[in-house]
């Protein structure tokens, strides 16, 4: 199983790569593994705010729809459109171009409340 | 909610392990639900050929001089229909006309059939055929002795070539990789294939040998996942889902399944009160003209906006790469060609009403 060491991880399997004050946020191979086919992503909407632990978009496969928590709280200032034609990124590429949204960090506090790789190795059981 | 302990596990649990199986519950069983993904096999199965686990279904046998005419009380369709070695679908009802199981009926010798069941349904059906039997009639549970396969794909003739001969919806008795078996020109996903009935014994042998059989011809073992989606894009309905003890033969659509003119069965008064009075609502398929999330069981139907019924089953279909499903709407709303909204999420989503089946074949 991939876990990149230049990440951040959730328990709740989301990704987050930090770039200054921004927040890239996608799932990890684990839980597009766990998902299955992805056939539909519903991102948040751009300029909206999430909050930390909180619901903010949707993966469905093929068999069920899975919510996505925000594992950084902030305004959303990007989207990856590319989800809305191609939701199989999330499976064939979930690090890089399968990233789903991109966070202005309002609390940077919270990314200490992220897992490391070591230790989302260990929560997956990896 | 039941431990993974309690589930069942048919004959083939090491196998799907094997092949790499994602198992989950369903029905009271331990399934594989896909092994390399349900857009994949459910390819394989449309293009070339696919392998399934169907062990978790049920079957019994009736057997003896009073099997055709105690089954004919209680099922809907008319055995008289079949001769020996023909199948037919029928539907198991309450008084009510509600539909306690949908089965398909095999005549294996003159008054011998072979019923194949839901899983989710064994015991249920079984108690209440023996309690309704009005005739003397053996009645074998074989569940648990018995395994089955389903060869499924437009190439499983050349991976089962001796039963070749065997016409749609024919079962005969046949020697399968030196196995003595049931094998039927039946299925459930809307292709040319094979049901393979055997003993539980018999089943591990059987997989891997259709398998290697199958592998010249770009085989895949495919899970529930992929036999769902199969089904639905045919609007086979699946029990449970789409057709329950609350729904009817004729509400379902499946009003040429129920012979009215073979005598008394349970369920026929109200069925018949139905058919001259029409029913108030009816099962409907249907197609996503927008781009939006998979339509799922439960989520709202709209009609000039207003909620006229809701989705029994739904997904996102691989062959159309849009979304479908069925669900009951208020008769009246149901002509195909309408229009209509899913409400998922809070937000409408447009789709249109879709004459059965959803996916339309070749000649």
């Amino acid at each position: 199983m991939n876990i990149p060491k230049n990440l951040k991880y959730a328990k709740t399997h989301e990704w987050v790569r930090v770039e200054g004050d921004i927040a890239v946020v996608g799932i990890t191979d684990h839980a597009q593994h766990e998902l299955t086919d992805v056939v539909y992503v519903e991102t948040p909407a751009v300029d909206s705010h999430i909050e930390a632990g909180k619901e903010c978009a949707v993966v469905e496969s093929v068999k069920a729809a899975s919510d996505i928590y925000a594992p950084v709280s902030g305004d959303v200032v990007a989207v990856n459109e590319e989800l809305s034609g191609a939701p199989e990124l999330l499976n064939q590429d979930p690090y890089e171009k399968g990233w789903m949204f991109k966070v202005k960090i309002s609390d940077p506090g919270e990314l200490n409340e992220l897992l490391s790789p070591d230790n989302y190795a260990h929560h997956v059981g990896a | 909610m039941h431990g993974t302990n309690t589930l069942k596990r048919t004959p083939l649990y090491a196998a799907h392990l094997e092949w790499g199986a994602k198992m989950v519950p369903f029905g009271g069983w331990e399934m594989p639900v896909q092994y390399s993904g349900i857009l994949d096999e459910h390819a394989a199965v449309r293009e070339r050929v696919g392998l399934f686990d169907i062990s978790h279904m049920g079957e019994f046998l009736a057997a003896g001089p009073n099997a055709e005419a105690v089954l004919n009380e209680l099922l809907t369709n008319d055995l008289r229909n079949i001769a020996v070695g023909q199948a037919q679908y029928t539907l198991l009802c309450n008084e009510h006309g509600g539909i306690i199981d949908d089965l398909i009926a095999y005549r294996i010798e003159p008054s011998v059939f072979l019923l194949i069941v839901n899983a989710s349904n064994i015991e249920n059906d079984f108690t209440w055929m023996n309690a309704r039997a009005s005739q003397p009639v053996v009645l074998d549970n074989l569940s648990d002795k018995t395994a089955a396969l389903a060869l499924q794909g437009p190439s499983a003739i050349k991976v089962l070539p001796e039963a070749a001969k065997i016409p749609h919806f024919g079962v005969v008795r046949l020697v399968v990789l030196g196995r003595q078996c049931w094998v039927a020109r039946t299925g459930y996903t809307g292709e040319d294939g094979f049901e393979i009935v055997c003993d539980a014994s018999d089943a591990p042998s059987l997989w891997a040998g259709l398998l290697e059989r199958g592998k010249a011809f770009g085989i895949k073992p495919c899970g529930l996942g992929a036999r769902d989606t199969l089904r639905l894009e045919m609007c086979y309905p699946l029990h449970g889902n789409d057709i329950t003890e609350e729904t009817t033969p004729l509400e379902a659509g499946l009003g040429k399944f129920v012979s009215f003119d073979k005598g008394t069965f349970v369920g026929k008064d109200e069925l018949a009160r139905q058919k001259q009075e029409g029913v108030r609502r009816k099962l409907v398929a249907f197609k996503m003209t927008v781009k939006s999330p998979p339509p799922r069981p439960h989520y709202p139907i709209f009609s000039g906006g207003r909620n006229v019924g809701e989705i029994t089953s739904g997904t996102q279909s691989p062959t159309l790469a849009t979304g479908i499903g069925m669900g009951y709407i208020e008769t009246g709303e149901t002509k195909a060609g309408g229009p209509i909204e899913i409400e998922i999420r809070g937000k409408k989503f447009a789709a249109v009403i879709e004459k059965k089946p959803i996916l339309k074949r070749g000649p």
